[in-house]
């Protein structure tokens, strides 16, 4: 009986652990095998490259969304990475410890707020900013990557908090027993160690602003034209798909998977340079 | 005897405490902002049992995201703490399934919410004839945070420390009864921290659920019926231009439910790091 048991209940633990399997596959082929149709009906280099959106017309050319997609994204790493990397820095070896039980909290709150709240947040504040102090409609490339890179925070801040704390001690004092001052030694020896680690916190914050939506949607003004300057609006990617999925019918419809494909595309490269950045850290 | 502070050494002094406080300064900043625009629009009849054009209550949304949350944890629970006692405690070392299963969790838990609301649509909405309704955004949603409980649950296991287990077999007990009395009892306060991050990741989510569950602002009578959650109410409202007033209350009731949850979670880990 108990013999019984235990099988069953391996089976049944086994068959959990390949559930996740099952939902990758499923995922991939459900999205690939509708997108890819609706490629090759377009033309692939005519949907990649081309740089109409005009559904009504029958043309598809998702090139502004992967430029608007670039450019938010590098907006929110220039916004978020400087700022995550200095925070990182301050709680893993700056921050006396009465603090640091004030920001890992704050820091996981601002991971957990929503990303509905953080676009309202953008289009009552920074929206308007933006409009009166650098000019333009307010929606824009700006407003998105400001908002992006406060939304990236949080995960730029972990990784690299925790690449930097797996660095050896003895780097830190060797840099002290030099004549290097804490911060010196901080910044020339530690910060270059965990650099591998710092990478995979930059790949990471690069997925999360590459994929997010909601926010996104409600800063950037969504017109699909490649921007020409930063206080441009600008479509992406997940935009695009998001605020037609509604409405969409037939041709226009696979259109919309295939530019999920070309979002899962880039999501894979770079789930995979951060798990090769991760497993070149821990060698 | 401490080395004498050169130019840079205080520049990067200055560096660090000034990206810190610019952290502090926009979290709080967001969390203020919010609260003071949105507590005074507060009142009794955001919170009535009916929607209505006039009175966009959000009593249904709200009652919505609790019901998808506990049908979501239904199925994402036992599936994660079971794929996380297969990878710890079955599994031999080195083994093939357990590398591929670590890399499709890695996947899954970096795919954006969209994608799985639009894999969610083609998936549970069309093929298998769901419909928009609850039990498809739930199980889009079971997708979706499989990663994060099976992460948690693996990690709370690994530090149960191998002395239990010893202990155990010791005494005559076999696989299961050790995994099931000795080794999850203990590391149950993790596992609760990783399940309640994942009642923030579903209350929060709006994307994924938008094409799958529907924008219907009632309360669902069945788990088939079409029902928005909190957040994509909150988003419904914030578009029609209307209600920004509301929109601004709807938020404060949406941030204080995750800041709640966040302090439960790390409540539940702290609990776990005093044992």
């Amino acid at each position: 009986m108990s013999r019984f048991r235990e099988k069953t209940m391996h089976i049944v633990f086994l068959a959990c652990a390949c559930f996740s399997i099952a939902a990758v596959v499923l995922i991939c082929v459900f999205l690939f095998s509708n997108g890819f149709s609706a490629m090759l009906k377009i033309g692939v280099t005519d949907f990649i490259f081309g740089t109409e959106w005009r559904p009504s017309n029958n043309i598809f050319g998702i090139f502004p969304m992967i430029i608007g997609s670039l450019y938010v994204t590098a907006g929110a790493l220039l916004v978020g990475v400087p700022v995550g990397l200095l925070c990182a820095v301050f709680m893993a070896r700056f921050c006396p410890k009465p603090i640091y039980k004030l920001l890992r909290p704050a820091v996981n709150l601002m991971a957990g707020i929503p990303s509905v709240v953080y676009g309202f947040f953008g289009l009552v504040v920074i929206v308007p900013f933006v409009r009166d102090n650098i000019g333009g409609r307010g929606m824009s490339v700006l407003a998105a990557s400001l908002l992006l890179g406060l939304m990236i925070l949080p995960t730029v801040i972990n990784v690299s908090e925790s690449a930097l704390r797996a660095v050896p001690n003895s780097y830190y004092e060797g840099g002290l027993a030099l004549g290097a001052t804490h911060e010196r030694s901080v910044f020339f020896t530690v910060l270059p160690a965990a650099k591998n680690g710092i990478f995979a916190a930059v790949v990471l914050g690069l997925g999360r602003a590459i994929g997010e939506t909601m926010a996104v949607m409600m800063v950037a003004g969504n017109q699909p034209l490649i921007p020409d300057s930063v206080t441009d609006g600008v479509r992406t990617l997940t935009t695009n798909i998001v605020m037609e999925m509604g409405y969409s019918t037939d041709l226009h419809r696979e259109a919309l998977i295939a530019t999920a494909v070309v979002l899962f595309v880039f999501i894979m490269i770079i789930n995979v340079s951060f798990s090769l950045l991760k497993r070149s850290d821990s060698k | 005897m401490k080395a004498k502070k050169d130019i840079v050494s205080v520049a990067l002094r200055f560096a660090v405490w000034l990206a810190a406080i610019v952290m502090v300064a926009s979290l709080v900043g967001i969390v203020v902002y919010i609260l003071v625009k949105g507590i005074p629009h507060i009142s009794l009849s955001l919170f009535e049992w009916n929607y209505t054009t006039d009175n966009v209550s959000l009593m249904p949304a709200l009652i919505n995201t609790l019901s998808m949350t506990v049908l979501a944890l239904l199925f994402a629970v036992p599936l994660g703490i079971g794929a996380a006692i297969y990878l710890t405690e079955y599994a031999s070392r080195g083994n093939m399934l357990v590398k591929v299963v670590r890399v499709t969790a890695e996947t899954l838990s970096g795919i954006p919410s969209i994608v799985y609301g639009l894999f969610g649509s083609l998936f549970f909405v069309k093929a298998l004839h769901m419909g928009l309704s609850m039990i498809s955004g739930a199980l889009t949603l079971v997708i979706m945070i499989l990663p994060l409980i099976m992460r948690t649950t693996e990690e709370a296991l690994v530090a149960v420390p191998d002395s239990y287990r010893e202990g155990s077999f010791g005494l005559g007990a076999g696989r299961l009864r050790t995994v099931m009395r000795v080794v999850l009892p203990s590391a149950v306060p993790g596992i609760l921290s990783g399940v309640i991050l994942g009642i923030g990741r579903i209350v929060g989510e709006s994307a994924a659920l938008i094409f799958t569950a529907g924008t219907v602002a009632e309360v669902a009578d069945s788990i088939f019926d079409s029902s928005r959650t909190l957040a994509v109410h909150m988003y419904a409202i914030s578009g029609e231009g209307l209600y920004i007033d509301k929109t601004y209350a709807t938020a404060v009731v949406l941030l204080v439910l995750v800041i709640v949850i966040n302090a439960l979670s790390s409540f539940a880990a702290k609990k776990l790091e005093r044992r």
